[in-house]
């Protein structure tokens, strides 16, 4: 089911905090919602699920206009971010009482609740209370709930947030195997940039109610639009310098110099701009290189994370196959990718 | 539970400071089956005919059975009121919009604060009008309208604690607002009936200022209004051991119903402080 937001508002006691937004998520794809704590992100969701009344805009399924359905007519299956299992019920029941509420004769339910526990994995769990689960196997519950009554969207709150490492990682694959394995058209809220970029097809970046770019996950990682969503994907995060153009090169004000990338030809002199360096675009190649001496290493294990001093303040950042032969206080002269790195104006767009 | 100091100390300190009352206590128990020599400090010999008024209706405490089963039907009535009252106002004033809210939370919070006695002569003119004057009906609303205050602050502090997600999930799942209440809601807030339930019971057991005035000559006697027939010693045939032995008769509901069920009335401590 296509789901379509056209010029969607949303105010809380006259305060808006989703102005006009447009928003189209294609049938079947699992998208993104990714963005910093508070940017509306929980609140588009309860807008499509019914529980917030849209202030103005429409919410389409399909071509189904349902901006005043209430949530009980809409068919959405959401996933909060503690879950919401009832507590006073068993996995089972918990997973019955949808289509309990809908009048569904107990052999019906028997079988449908069978085969979404199969699908997720709980037969085991099934006559356990919220309160005797794992938090890996709440979820699941919460998931099975949400999908039960084949719903036309899922919609995921958050729904690793209270996960350790080592289940998120396992979760995050389980669920986009579910959402394929369904072909159910989900929204994921999150603000881990990675868990967007390994679970969706799409990423949506939202800041203060706007969404600024929407892409697939590679394509938002190689080509942001601007500043805000070049910071915001890829872990060690893009080093951000700011300074101005030189002629055909990048100088601070402390003298660091760097040639500009040459699809960006005809920048005015003296113009103010900022240049981004990922991580691992320094030191490995590059027709470029700059000197500096090593100020951190962080061993990561298979790789480590390198801080280099380059220039008076600045620190460029390198992520490099695990290596020894450099340490603290050395100076190296690494390689730099020009062509790869990213060069924003004064007001961060990507230029 | 572990402590990390002796309990020791504070059970004899709290064994010191209650043992005034548990010894007098013990003594009226112990007196209504015993009799005693005067000027004797214990009790002589077991003696059961104070327990008398139990069968014999010809002592000055009445058929007394009609009067146990005349409380019990007035302290569950007004029961059944608080706890439906404040199980739906509570769930009103937690989570609906309502318009004037504040104005009726705070409204209760004043009439929770009011002494009850200060509104007995309004409380007189409206029964007067209603018809409902001396009549345990009457008594009974204005009983139970007196402690719903109470009831529903005390509910609106549970669901306070219920989690909204709870409520929004049962919406998404298609049940509508009132199945939600009914079966997703109330269960989690099930500590706080069961205690407001208690409450209520045992301050409508032990009622005995509304029913002397509100219902006079009415002939629905309650245990209370028994007791200070029977303790009344302008009578020609008081008995003291008698008036001593209603009295126990009267108190062992209520410990019975405390010693089953204190865990469960502290609960209301839990809820009801979130404002
Ligand atoms: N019921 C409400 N009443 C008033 N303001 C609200 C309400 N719900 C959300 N807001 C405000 O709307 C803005 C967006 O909130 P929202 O919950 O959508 O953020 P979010 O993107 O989900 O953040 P997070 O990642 O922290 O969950 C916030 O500034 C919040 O304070
Ligand atoms: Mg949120």
């Amino acid at each position: 089911m296509q789901i379509t937001l056209k010029n969607f508002t949303k105010s809380f006691d006259g305060n808006v905090v989703i102005d006009r937004m447009n928003l189209e998520i294609r049938d079947g794809e699992m998208l993104a919602l990714l963005g910093p704590s508070g940017c509306g992100k929980s609140t588009t969701l309860l807008a499509i699920s019914g529980i917030h009344r849209v202030n103005g805009g429409q919410i389409l399924f399909g071509d189904r206009d349902v901006s005043n359905l209430p949530s009980q007519k809409r068919n959405v299956g959401v996933v909060f971010q503690n879950y919401a299992l009832y507590p006073h019920m068993n996995a089972y029941e918990n997973i019955a009482f949808p289509l309990q509420v809908r009048g569904q004769s107990k052999t019906e339910i028997e079988k449908a609740v069978g085969q979404i526990a199969a699908l997720t994995h709980i037969e085991p769990y099934m006559s356990r209370r919220p309160g005797q689960l794992s938090g890996g196997q709440q979820q699941r519950v919460a998931l099975a709930r949400a999908l039960v009554r084949r719903p036309d969207v899922l919609l995921l709150d958050e729904p690793l947030a209270n996960l350790d490492a080592k289940l998120r990682l396992e979760m995050r694959s389980e669920i986009r195997r579910i959402q394929q394995e369904t072909g159910i058209t989900a929204i994921l809220v999150t603000h881990d940039q990675v868990e967007a970029m390994s679970m969706s097809d799409r990423i949506a970046i939202m800041d203060q109610g706007e969404i600024m770019q929407i892409s697939t996950p590679d394509d938002m990682y190689r080509n942001p639009v601007n500043r805000f969503i070049a910071g915001f994907m890829g872990n060690p995060p893009i080093v951000m310098v700011d300074g101005r153009v030189e002629g055909t090169a990048f100088e601070t004000t402390s003298g660091f110099r760097l040639p500009l990338p040459g699809r960006l030809g005809g920048l005015k002199h003296g113009r103010p701009i900022s240049i981004g360096i990922r991580p691992e675009h320094f030191g490995s190649t590059g027709a470029h290189t700059v000197a500096g001496t090593i100020s951190f290493v962080e061993p990561q294990g298979r790789e480590s994370h390198f801080d280099v001093r380059v220039g008076e303040g600045v620190v460029l950042r390198s992520i490099q196959p695990s290596r020894r032969d450099v340490a603290v206080g050395q100076p190296v002269e690494w390689p730099i990718d020009i062509e790869s790195t990213l060069v924003f104006d004064e007001q961060g767009k990507t230029l | 539970m572990t402590r990390n100091f002796s309990i020791w100390p504070v059970v004899l300190i709290l064994l010191l400071i209650s043992a005034p009352i548990v010894i007098m206590y013990s003594y009226l128990a112990l007196g209504t089956v015993t009799t005693t020599e005067p000027g004797d400090l214990l009790p002589s010999k077991l003696a059961l005919d104070n327990w008398r008024f139990l069968f014999d209706t010809s002592t000055a405490a009445g058929n007394i059975w009609i009067a146990t089963l005349n409380t019990f039907v007035f302290a569950a009535s007004i029961m059944v009121i608080v706890l439906t009252v404040s199980a739906t106002g509570g769930y009103a004033m937690s989570r609906l919009n309502l318009p004037f809210r504040r104005f009726v939370l705070s409204g209760i919070m004043v009439m929770h604060a009011f002494p009850s006695v200060t509104l007995i002569i309004g409380v007189f003119l409206v029964l007067q009008f209603t018809g409902l004057y001396d009549t345990m009906i009457g008594v009974i609303l204005v009983k139970a309208s007196l402690m719903l205050p109470f009831g529903i602050w005390i509910m609106k502090g549970f669901y306070d604690a219920v989690p909204w997600e709870i409520e929004m999930a049962g919406v998404q799942d298609g049940a509508s607002r009132f199945t939600v209440w009914r079966r997703l809601i109330l269960p989690q807030v099930r500590a706080g009936l069961v205690a407001l339930g208690l409450f209520a019971f045992l301050d409508g057991w032990g009622e005995y200022v509304l029913p002397r005035i509100l219902a006079p000559t009415n002939d629905f006697r309650v245990l209370s209004i028994v007791l200070e027939l029977v303790g009344n010693p302008d009578r020609t045939n008081y008995d003291f051991d008698l008036f001593k032995t209603v009295g126990v008769f009267y108190t062992l509901p209520v410990l019975v119903i405390f010693v089953f069920f204190q865990h469960r009335l502290m609960d209301i401590f839990g809820g009801g402080t979130k404002g």
